[in-house]
């Protein structure tokens, strides 16, 4: 009874086209807002910090990206972890070689190093589509992380062959290094991943956005009605990447530390992300937060369910999680094979007409 | 073979209603076009003039879709040219075509299915925005503005095509008329020079031929936008076109009125059929 737009009238076009059109929403948006940045900082601590909400922050702008990429433009792409590892060499190399810059403007820069890098592995999608780009993505994903593996200068021939964030800090609070604290790792975060949120949306409802979404959607009308392949495309690589490759640095700065491209950026991570955007939505910035919440938060919670909640013991707890997660994965595809986002619409559009359908 | 000349002076002709037809818009010449051995296009001569609605007619498999693709750029013809505004047109990818003006329907519906009506028509007015990514990324200055202002032109011909109440809907959720109305629309967003439909009537109830009869009939009226058009049921053909260039298995057999086109021989023993009695 509250969720409803009737008798609420738009007057103006940009009133009629808003992120959230109905109230209640606008409200909960704020009221969100609100609480992650005012209240979470207040009770956040390590543990939670560190097994939940800095990953599930970092995951969904990989995710954000992807599902641009995916769900907007079509475009099947595997080379996420790839994608993440360059946001993170990238990174890395430009806090060893410019120690006074700041960390905000190297994980950008490094976002825009990687817009670079996917537009290079973007250009088979030109002749290519669908599973086949899929396979050519994985290329990079190959190709990329035997780079880093094997040429010394981007570890900065470090014996380990690891990269390790050097301590840096904004407005005096550290957020990288091992005296990072949870409160500025979280807010870093935080501030990123609101703001890709909001770059994300205003991409995708413009006429840059409807370009994707029609090359998506049908590719041959597309260019006939005037939509320039090549540009839509590559832009959706470039953009996607770019939200990837700054989900990959601070992965590697803030959250891991120290990294190495095989194991911390493998295929995993790049079938990690497409699940998140696949069980999430495809075609929805709500559906990045869903996906990442699912598959990050969702074992943490699962596990401190059977562990603490029900005295289970660990290792049980553990293989039993991994098959619920799975099973889980299934039951939410067979009941809505279009994701969390679409499951979400469902449940609004029978909310504004509630409780008088008729 | 009749002589479309006679009724088009360099200057244009009126019609019987009293619509004054311009210049030549578009004009092939001799036209060929092959598909491996197979020839879909005979070196085919036509124009097209501003203000007018012009018929492609024929047999299945007589060449109209292809003599459309042709001039919306998807197609490159062996031989011949088209001279577009007074220039010979270079070979343009078909994007590229769409900018010069030119916008067209499809024969089996090509809307963006994933999208909402509102989507899909603003997606027709692409040329008319200009912002570049990071305008459109902080949606900042024209990107916003220019939203706002193709919004308005979009609303207009929304109320023009009577789609109000659909406005929201996603597209894969229309039945078939209001697509082909919908993509009508998407068309005619563009504010195109010439706008090519490709059996704009194809599968519809009377009813639904009736409104989009009169939807062809009130743009050509209200904006004056040429129309070229492919349409196999005969008498909304002869109603609504101003010429017609009947073509079979490639060739060119018939141009004129339609009055001409239905008295002349060739065209009814290839087309409109013989009459026993």
């Amino acid at each position: 009874m509250l969720y409803r737009e009737a008798g609420d009238f738009k007057t103006s076009y940009v009133a009629d086209s808003q992120t959230f059109p109905i109230k209640f929403d606008r409200v909960g948006y704020y009221v969100l807002l609100g609480f992650a940045f005012l209240v979470m900082p207040l009770i956040i601590n390590d543990y939670w910090a560190n097994s939940i909400v800095v990953p599930f922050l970092i995951y969904t702008i990989a995710a954000l990206g992807l599902n641009i990429l995916i769900g907007y433009c079509g475009q099947l792409s595997l080379g996420t972890g790839a994608f993440m590892a360059v946001g993170a060499y990238g990174s890395y190399k430009l806090m060893t070689a410019f120690p006074e810059l700041n960390i905000v403007f190297v994980i950008i820069i490094a976002g825009f190093i990687t817009a670079g890098v996917g537009v290079l592995f973007g250009l088979p999608s030109l002749r290519i589509k669908g599973f086949y780009l899929a396979v050519a993505t994985l290329a990079a994903q190959f190709f990329l992380i035997w780079l880093f593996t094997r040429t010394a200068w981007f570890y900065n021939y470090s014996p380990t062959g690891m990269i390790s964030a050097p301590q840096r800090e904004v407005f005096g609070f550290a957020v990288t290094g091992p005296r990072a604290s949870a409160v500025s790792m979280y807010m870093i975060c935080l501030c990123f991943l609101v703001i890709s949120a909001w770059l994300a949306r205003n991409l995708t409802r413009g006429s840059l956005g409807r370009q994707w979404m029609a090359i998506r959607d049908m590719d041959i009308a597309a260019e006939i009605i005037g939509v320039n392949p090549l540009m839509a495309k590559l832009t959706a690589f470039a953009v996607s990447s770019f939200f990837i490759g700054i989900s990959g640095a601070l992965l590697f700065a803030v959250y891991l530390g120290a990294a190495e491209a095989g194991e911390a950026f493998g295929i995993d991570k790049s079938f990690l992300v497409l699940f998140m955007v696949i069980i999430g939505g495809l075609g929805s910035i709500f559906g990045a937060f869903a996906g990442a919440f699912f598959l990050i938060v969702g074992p943490v919670l699962l596990k401190l369910l059977l562990v603490n909640g029900l005295g289970w013991p660990t290792d049980l707890a553990a293989h039993l999680e991994i098959m619920i997660i799975g099973a889980l994965i299934l039951v939410f595809l067979i009941l809505e094979p279009h994701g969390i986002a679409a499951l979400w619409r469902t449940i609004k559009e029978k909310l504004r007409l509630w409780p008088f359908p008729y | 073979m009749l002589d479309t000349q006679a009724a088009s002076g360099e200057d244009g002709y009126i019609t019987p209603d009293g619509r004054k037809i311009g210049g030549v818009a578009m004009e092939m010449r001799n036209i060929t076009l092959r598909f491996g051995g197979v020839v879909a296009i005979k070196d085919i001569s036509f124009d097209i003039r501003w203000g007018e609605i012009r018929a492609i007619i024929g047999p299945n498999g007589a060449g109209k879709s292809s003599m459309l693709n042709v001039i919306s750029g998807f197609y490159h013809p062996q031989e011949g040219e088209v001279i577009y505004k007074g220039f010979r047109r270079p070979k343009m990818r078909p994007y590229q075509v769409a900018r010069t003006g030119i916008a067209r329907t499809f024969q089996n519906i090509a809307l963006f299915e994933g999208m909402s009506v509102l989507d899909n028509i603003m997606t027709g007015r692409l040329h008319h925005m200009k912002a570049n990514l990071f305008q459109q990324a902080l949606w900042w200055g024209k990107a916003s503005r220019e939203e706002d202002e193709n919004r308005a032109q979009v609303e207009k011909i929304i109320d023009f095509l009577e789609i109000q109440h659909i406005r929201k809907t996603p597209v894969a959720r229309l039945p078939y008329g209001l697509k082909k109305r919908v993509e009508l629309a998407r068309a005619l967003a563009a504010e195109p020079s010439i706008l090519l439909l490709d059996e704009p009537m194809a599968g519809m109830n009377v009813e639904e031929k009736e409104d989009m009869c009169r939807f062809i009939l009130d743009v050509n009226d209200e904006f004056g936008t040429t129309t070229v058009l492919i349409e196999h049921d005969m008498g909304v053909v002869m109603d609504l076109s101003d010429r017609v260039v009947v073509m079979d298995y490639g060739k060119k057999i018939g141009d004129g009125t339609p009055d001409d086109v239905r008295n002349d021989e060739e065209v009814i023993k290839a087309y409109l059929g013989v009459a026993h009695e």
